[in-house]
């Protein structure tokens, strides 16, 4: 039997709780019981059920006194196990991270705090987010509660699964991930959710672990677009410690909804259309641009001509990232050691037995490419066609306000599959590679079904630094596909 | 340009990774695979263009060259594996 409360977006349970209509103890409570009743699931790596009821206590003190900090305060969220949290295990799913418990808490979870949001626990997610399916933690997969009555377990996306699924899951009000390449896009398309990756620079980095530190953006993941808006505008914000973080006004993210889309001119891009992209894809597509030309948009066509080789880009710049910032996992300072009779030997043990086999992979990649006598074939290669595909978006922006395509080349497909074949899985983010290449805001809405009734996204693209064109066009997405359908896990239980 | 064994091997030392003998083949044909699939850029024209160096237009910021942080050995040793006396212990370097 699961707690109606748990069934509330973030904007009713915000309602709920300024009406005095629950407190966030009880709020709180029927979301710790369902984290802990959905443990089937393995979508979480930590609970933290006794301190989000100290903090839900400490929300209702201050609303009892009319101190509410905003509208996230007493809400529960969940935290993708990549943002480093004050006294709380923090793993980013990797076995290197073995009872690493931060001293201090990451901005964008100190930000929430500080708004008064609950955290039941910290989330499943692929090692070091590098992954699309939650295959890659080492605490093993995460199941989509999503499924079709074959018997087989679905992947929830990745790499923000744990994230993504607690949120279809009701298991939390919002959940925070973290998107390189899809990271919170394609986990949310493969859930049924809302998730947003904001403009490059608009919440801060700092405190997350490290992947690729020119793509890694913090997002919320929702089930409304209003939900996202109002978490975003939580999270977000110029932070002094992380150099990249842009000094730019927060707007109201929220007061940009309901303005409808009328006269927006939405971008079709034609490279977006590829040959082995199923039927149902591209029918949703096209149901997105006819939702929104209904609501007053204009469709425009344009033309991304580097979208082909978006994805060997991101293959070459993320890996070789990811190995650099990866170099710190040394058994020195934090984490799992592995003894050696050198030092060399030290180090050599404890990251070949601590980091699992993808992320062994992409560091051995990111070390080749920035190799002597490779660096210019490969990382500068990669970065000029960075600049062209950057250059393709910006020209396309002079013509339209916001870019539609699919999320996600497929649904969610079943638990080992395409395991054996790196470059298939990598494909999974084809079309939400380019736009993190370029740093631009985007997002996912639940838009429809599959044939066999699972989840499709629909994606939308912005200028930078104009979530809140990005969140009305996706607003208007949203009220024209009415997705209502629940995951199985939730009809069943 | 596919990779060898003792390619993966050697960049396996830079990366300070043990890689264990009977792993390599497997790991040399994976690479190589990966390798070969990015090497497709090479068929972009990119003479004049400048590789991206920051994704947002934004100039760095500058702050103070002074010490704004630091004297908190005890929060900065807390995850250490083997700390001794203050210090970071590592297996000995000099003879």
């Amino acid at each position: 039997m699961t707690d109606p409360l748990t069934a509330l977006t973030l904007a009713q349970a915000r309602d709920g709780l300024a009406s005095g209509d629950f407190t966030s103890e009880e709020l709180t409570r029927a979301h710790s019981g369902a984290v802990e009743a959905a443990r089937d699931l393995n979508l979480f790596i930590t609970e933290t059920p006794e301190l989000a009821l100290e903090r839900a206590q400490a929300s209702d003190t201050r609303r009892a006194k009319d101190a509410a900090a905003g509208p996230m305060d007493g809400i529960p969220i969940a935290v993708k196990d990549l943002f480093c949290t004050e006294g709380v295990l923090t793993t980013a799913g990797s076995h290197i991270l073995d009872g690493f418990t931060p001293t201090y808490e990451s901005t964008v979870t100190a930000n929430l705090r500080a708004a008064g949001a609950v955290m039941v626990g910290k989330t499943n997610l692929d090692e070091f987010a590098m992954g699309s399916a939650n295959v890659t933690s080492y605490y093993g997969p995460a199941k989509n509660p999503w499924s079709t009555g074959d018997g087989k377990d679905r992947v929830p996306g990745g790499s923000s699964g744990g994230s993504a699924a607690a949120v279809a899951a009701h298991l939390c009000s919002a959940s925070i991930g973290t998107d390189t390449g899809g990271s919170i896009r394609q986990p949310a398309s493969f859930s049924g959710i809302v998730g947003l990756k904001p403009t490059y620079g608009r919440c801060s980095r700092w405190g997350i672990v490290a992947f690729a530190s020119s793509l890694d953006q913090a997002g919320p993941l929702t089930r409304t677009v209003r939900d996202a808006a109002i978490m975003l505008g939580a999270m977000a914000g110029h932070d002094a410690k992380d150099s990249t973080s842009a000094p730019v006004e927060k707007p109201d993210f929220e007061a940009a909804l309901g303005g409808g889309v009328r006269g927006l001119k939405v971008g079709i891009p034609r490279e977006y259309r590829i040959d082995s992209t199923p039927g149902e894809i591209e029918t949703l597509w096209q149901q997105g641009i006819e939702w929104l030309k209904d609501a007053g948009a204009e469709p425009v066509d344009v033309a991304l001509p580097h979208t082909k080789y978006a994805l060997p880009t991101y293959y070459i710049v993320a890996p070789a990232e990811a190995s650099s910032n990866l170099a710190r996992y040394d058994g020195v300072r934090f984490g799992l050691r592995v003894p050696g009779e050198t030092l060399d030997e030290m180090y050599e043990n404890t990251r070949g037995e601590g980091f699992g086999a993808e992320v062994r992979r992409r560091v051995l990649i990111g070390t080749y490419v920035l190799s002597a006598g490779y660096y210019d074939a490969y990382y500068v290669k990669a970065q000029k066609v960075r600049t062209l595909i950057a250059r393709d978006f910006k020209k396309a922006f002079e013509t339209v306000d916001v870019i539609l395509t699919p999320t996600a080349p497929s649904a969610a497909f079943a638990i080992g599959e395409k395991m054996d074949d790196p470059i298939a899985m990598y494909l999974n983010d084809v079309f939400t590679v380019p736009a993190s290449l370029a740093g631009l805001p985007a997002i996912s809405v639940p838009a429809g079904l599959d044939p066999q009734g699972l989840p499709l996204g629909l994606h939308l693209i912005g200028r930078p630094f104009d979530e809140e064109t990005v969140l009305r066009a996706a607003e208007a997405l949203e009220t024209a596909a009415r997705f209502d359908t629940k995951p199985a896990y939730l009809e069943g239980a | 340009m596919p990779l060898d064994e003792s390619t993966v091997k050697n960049i396996a030392f830079l990366a300070r990774l043990k890689v264990p003998d009977e792993e390599l083949e497997r790991l040399a044909s994976e690479l190589s695979n990966i390798i070969g699939w990015v090497e497709q850029l090479a068929e972009v024209d990119t003479e004049g263009v400048e590789p991206m160096t920051s994704v947002v237009e934004m100039t760095l910021p500058k702050r103070p060259d002074a010490v704004n942080d630091g004297g908190d050995r005890e929060r900065v040793l807390a995850n250490a594996p083997e700390p001794m006396s203050g210090y970071f212990a590592v297996p000995k370097v000099v003879e």
